[in-house]
């Protein structure tokens, strides 16, 4: 046994090691991207690329659970949405080596463009969740997780919140377990009518074992604490930690971190206080079924009810303020204060591109840009202000597309690489069999630049693709953004702006904090080849 | 004994490295440690901050509650003010003097100061010059460490140069050095 000081993403990384991982399959996304770094950096026999997107991640993991061996999925909450058909479809045809989905969730938004809840998922799919309230928890469900899903032969979600993800604590760590052998499974997992009734069927069959699971895992307990029985708390995952930073042992509290909802403990708790207090982060999915367990007269309170806030994430102070705890006395918030925004990089290739592109729309009044997800969405804000639209992986292309078949000219998207092979690819090939009148910027950083500089996936492939779905050779141009290339990029894009069809424009230059990093690499393998 | 510490700046200031700098000593000193961060998007050149609790009991919430820090060590003299409502009314602002200014509507200077000063504990000086004459120019988050080095209490200036050595051995004996002279200036200047 050994203490470790681990960010919760990392906690759960060596907790997969540890559990006889084979295979890491992610797309980047904060707050999950460092779970993966953390097995990339740590355990070269585990296989750990990144994959082109969360579905293409799901469905490999699929397939080395197919083939008896234990994989992880990983990615940020809105990646669920990617992966969604491989997802729920991998509850009906169930697993062979374990599978556990790990969704890290972003209440408040810190990087994120909603805050919807991984364990409607769960629920969605009928397969159980677990939901660690700290580093030694995340570490340790690992190894319970695949544990589990071997067991019920479905895959399990793991799923956290942003706080946890990047916070750190000392955690205890076990040795790694040997990696399950090859062990093909026999059974076909063909989908089709007559097979997926079947197989829905023995979902449902699983559900009680679900639920015999939930009611007795170590994961889910009961403490009592106030004789006044005036008041039980469901406290689920780090909802916990804020409930007895405020109250500690003096309060009846149900800690739930293991999915479906345990419904007799539930009822005893409300059985043995007046009314019950639930506490999650995220949106109020427990709460709404605890309503429905405990009937119309039986006083639930939480996020429905006002007693906590509906949106953001918890903390200690709304925590206490739901407790009906002094709060008290602080300083007043500062006067002289003002918003610090996050902005591009001093020197970035996107603050070209915006240059270039609001220099060339102003010419055009009633142009709009659309925009999509990564670092240069912030050409959002000011200074550019750029963009109509940020939506969802790739919807930059298929929007300027249906905008453009509305009649809005000229209609421009802007896209980056590893947003362009996570999916926008086939919206470029939807607009190329329509011909439709956009204009496409593939703005190219070598990189995947907002979650810290991971692989793209298509890099140096970009032209290729774009010719390959059929953009005209003369509408695909390559250009270097830096600010004396100006005249160049102003011209092709005014050109491209007039030709009738699908252009694509690809700025490429390496991003100014992987160059960076780069070269210091370059700098000190010199210095150590010149010892 | 528990010291709850807020870290501040503007993402690149390298707030982060006082963080870890902290967490090894704690780590060393077998005191129990949480330490929240932001990461991703809010790094690029937005305002981060990291809450750090160190305790010689277990500590349950990751996140400080309002009132209850005891020191906010900032890198920027407005981002200092932005946790205001987490001091304690006994804690101390400890902050470089030194506006970082990448937006429009930065306040006005002379009020920002005022207001710092009209606060009954603040200690602020500008680390930059100090990281300078200490011939290190990007160590100024090790003199802002220095700084604050006296009111983080539970854990000794000597543990903390324990550790400043340790997290930076394997950038070699030099960079080691230049940290140790840029921290422990910072200690002197606040003496």
């Amino acid at each position: 046994m050994e203490k470790r000081l681990l960010l919760g993403d990392e906690a759960i990384a060596l907790g997969a090691i540890h559990a006889g991982l084979s295979g890491v399959y992610a797309y980047p996304g904060t707050p999950s991207t460092e779970i993966t770094e953390f097995i990339q950096s740590n355990a070269k026999e585990i296989r750990s690329r990144w994959c082109t997107n969360e579905k293409t991640a799901m469905e490999a993991a699929l397939g080395m659970s197919f083939a008896g061996k234990r994989a992880l999925v990983c990615m940020k909450h809105v990646g669920m949405n990617v992966c969604a058909d491989a997802f729920v479809n991998s509850a009906i045809t169930g697993v062979n080596g374990g599978i556990v989905v790990l969704a890290a969730d972003d209440p408040s938004m810190h990087s994120s463009q909603n805050e919807q809840d991984s364990r409607f998922y769960a629920k969605f799919a009928m397969v159980p969740a677990l939901e660690p309230s700290n580093q030694q928890e995340a570490y340790d469900m690992m190894a319970s997780a695949f544990n589990l899903s071997e067991a019920l032969r479905e895959p399990v979600v793991l799923r956290i919140v942003t706080r946890l993800a990047h916070s750190r604590a000392a955690v205890t760590v076990g040795n790694q377990k040997p990696q399950n052998p090859l062990n093909v499974s026999n059974e076909r997992w063909v989908l089709l009518p007559g097979i997926a009734r079947k197989r829905y069927a023995d979902l449902i069959s699983k559900q009680p074992a679900m639920l015999e699971a939930s009611e007795t895992s170590i994961y889910n307990k009961t403490e009592h604490g106030d004789e006044s029985k005036k008041l039980g708390i469901i406290a689920c995952g780090i909802g916990y930690n804020y409930v007895k930073e405020a109250i500690g042992d003096k309060a009846n509290i149900l800690k739930i971190s293991q999915y479906p909802l345990p419904v007799e403990a539930i009822k005893k708790l409300a059985s043995e206080n007046e009314a019950i207090l639930v506490v999650e982060d995220g949106q109020p999915v427990v709460e709404e079924q605890v309503a429905g367990i405990l009937g119309a007269g039986y006083p639930v309170k939480g996020r429905l009810t006002g007693d906590l806030p509906r949106q953001g994430e918890l903390n200690p102070d709304s925590v206490a303020k739901a407790l009906g705890l002094p709060y008290g006395p602080v300083f007043e918030p500062a006067k002289n204060l003002a918003g610090r925004p996050p902005q591009l990089c001093q020197g970035c290739g996107h603050r070209d591109v915006y240059t270039a592109l609001n220099q060339v729309a102003a010419e055009y009044p009633d142009h709009r840009i659309f925009g999509d997800i990564g670092c240069y969405t912030l050409g959002a804000l000011p200074p550019f202000q750029a963009l109509a639209s940020c939506v969802d992986m790739g919807a930059s292309i298929t929007m300027a597309k249906g905008a453009a078949d509305a009649g809005l000219f000229p209609s421009i998207a802007v896209i980056g690489d590893s947003t362009f092979t996570h999916s926008g690819m086939t919206g470029l090939l939807d607009a190329v069999n329509d011909k439709s009148n956009i204009t496409v910027i593939i703005s190219d950083n070598l990189t995947t630049g907002m979650t810290g500089g991971q692989d793209s996936a298509g890099t140096s492939k970009y032209e290729a693709i774009c010719l390959g779905l059929g953009v005209e050779p003369e509408h695909l141009h390559v250009v270097v953004p830096l600010p004396k290339n100006m005249p160049e990029i102003t011209r092709i894009l005014r050109e491209e702006i007039e030709y009738n069809g699908v252009s694509v424009i690809i700025p490429r230059r390496e991003c100014i904090q992987t160059a960076a990093r780069h070269a210091r690499e370059r700098r000190i393998k010199n210095e150590e080849e010149k010892k | 004994m528990k010291k709850d510490i807020i870290l501040c700046g503007v993402g690149g200031q390298g707030i982060l490295s006082i963080a870890t700098i902290i967490g090894e000593a704690a780590t060393k000193a077998g005191l129990y440690l949480k330490q929240a961060e932001v990461h991703g998007m809010s790094q690029r050149g937005g305002d981060v901050q990291s809450n750090l609790r160190l305790s010689t009991d277990p500590i349950w919430s990751d996140l400080i509650p309002e009132g209850k820090a005891d020191v906010v060590i900032s890198m920027e003299p407005m981002e200092s003010l932005r946790y205001l409502p987490y001091l304690a009314k006994t804690g101390t602002i400890v902050t470089s003097s030194k506006p970082f200014i990448n937006i429009p509507n930065y306040p006005d200077e002379s009020t920002l100061q005022a207001e710092l000063d009209n606060l009954p504990s603040v200690v602020k000086l500008d680390i930059d010059s100090v990281a300078k004459d200490a011939g290190n120019p990007r160590g100024a988050n090790m003199v802002l460490l220095g700084m604050a080095a006296p009111y983080i209490e539970i854990l000794t200036v000597e543990q903390l140069r324990k550790a400043i050595s340790v997290i930076f051995a394997r950038k070699g004996e030099a960079i080691v050095e230049s940290n140790l002279k840029a921290f422990d200036m910072g200690v002197e200047a606040t003496k």
